[in-house]
């Protein structure tokens, strides 16, 4: 079972939370100008890496927040944790 | 014939088993708290929190996971920008209006979940082991003690706990269709280490020491 550090409550074990998928897919700006094609790009297609990969989570048993967790898809490494609105980790200057 | 309209607490008919579960209070009692008033509160405390104050007499807590009390009623953090405020039975409308009276104009959310939990209190030394069989915090004297509070789960079911003494006094909010579930799940879980207690007493001391 992984521990998240929920950018609120601290360490927590993983029952507490839900998982939300891939982390900063943006909504489209003018959805009704998006092609199909694109629209079920937004919707449907993820990426799948093979290393980091940055997801989103909900502490829905806890204080039912959104943050991102950026954790190694292999190893399940957990190698950052931030509220929604902050930059992901490699963005950072 | 007519139907009764007295309200009925969701662990009304449980009084002659808590009282006999809570036979050595010293090691192990349990109680429901019933018909208290819960207000959901969500408002930006930096900039409004006076406001609140001056309504219900109590701080809001900042630092996650803890409670505070003051006047009539505790409030309980759930989230940066939510409390849950306890107060006595009978004080929701009021509350209620006088919040939002106070808070108009102001973004925010008051919320009457009055019928929404109960609470169970339990005490004595076994309190905290029990809690632990089912729960993934901590629950240590040395990490949950006054005044922390914590959502979590206690056996699958959603709960929030608030540590009110170190004795320890911890109460169990949790909700009503819930209620029979925990309690019926808390009074095994005090049988067992009572009953353990009987057979291998230096053990169950050194895992409360």
């Amino acid at each position: 079972m992984l521990q998240i550090d929920c950018p609120w409550c601290g360490m927590r074990e993983e029952m507490e939370f839900s998982y939300g998928g891939q982390a900063h897919v943006a909504y489209p700006k003018d959805p009704h100008a998006v092609s199909d094609e694109d629209w079920a790009q937004y919707l449907f297609m993820r990426d799948n890496p093979k290393g980091l990969f940055l997801e989103r989570w909900v502490h829905s048993q806890g204080c039912r927040r959104w943050f991102n967790v950026e954790r190694h898809t292999v190893t399940h490494e957990i190698t950052a944790v931030y509220k929604p609105g902050e930059p992901p980790p490699a963005a950072k200057p | 014939m007519t139907a009764s309209t007295d309200r009925v607490s969701p662990l009304e008919n449980w009084t002659a088993r808590f009282a006999a579960a809570s036979a050595t209070p010293v090691q192990f009692s349990i109680r429901e708290v019933a018909f208290a008033t819960h207000i959901n509160l969500r408002v930006d405390a930096a900039a409004f929190g006076a406001k609140v104050r001056a309504v219900l007499g109590c701080d809001l807590p900042v630092v996650a996971n803890t409670w505070t009390t003051g006047g009539e009623c505790s409030a309980i953090w759930l989230g940066p920008d939510e409390w849950l405020v306890v107060a006595p039975d009978g004080r929701n409308e009021s509350f209620c209006a006088d919040l939002r009276t106070a808070l108009s104009g102001v973004h925010h959310a008051v919320t009457d979940l009055s019928a929404n939990r109960t609470m169970l209190e339990i005490a004595g030394s076994d309190a905290r082991v029990a809690l632990a069989k089912g729960c993934p915090l901590d629950l240590h004297g040395s990490a949950f003690k006054p005044p922390q509070s914590a959502q979590s789960l206690l056996a699958k079911s959603q709960v929030l706990l608030q540590c009110v003494d170190a004795n320890p006094v911890i109460r169990v909010f949790v909700r009503n269709s819930f209620a029979a579930y925990v309690a019926e799940w808390l009074l095994d879980a005090a049988a067992e280490l009572a009953a353990s207690r009987n057979l291998d007493t230096p053990r169950i001391a050194n895992r409360l020491a």
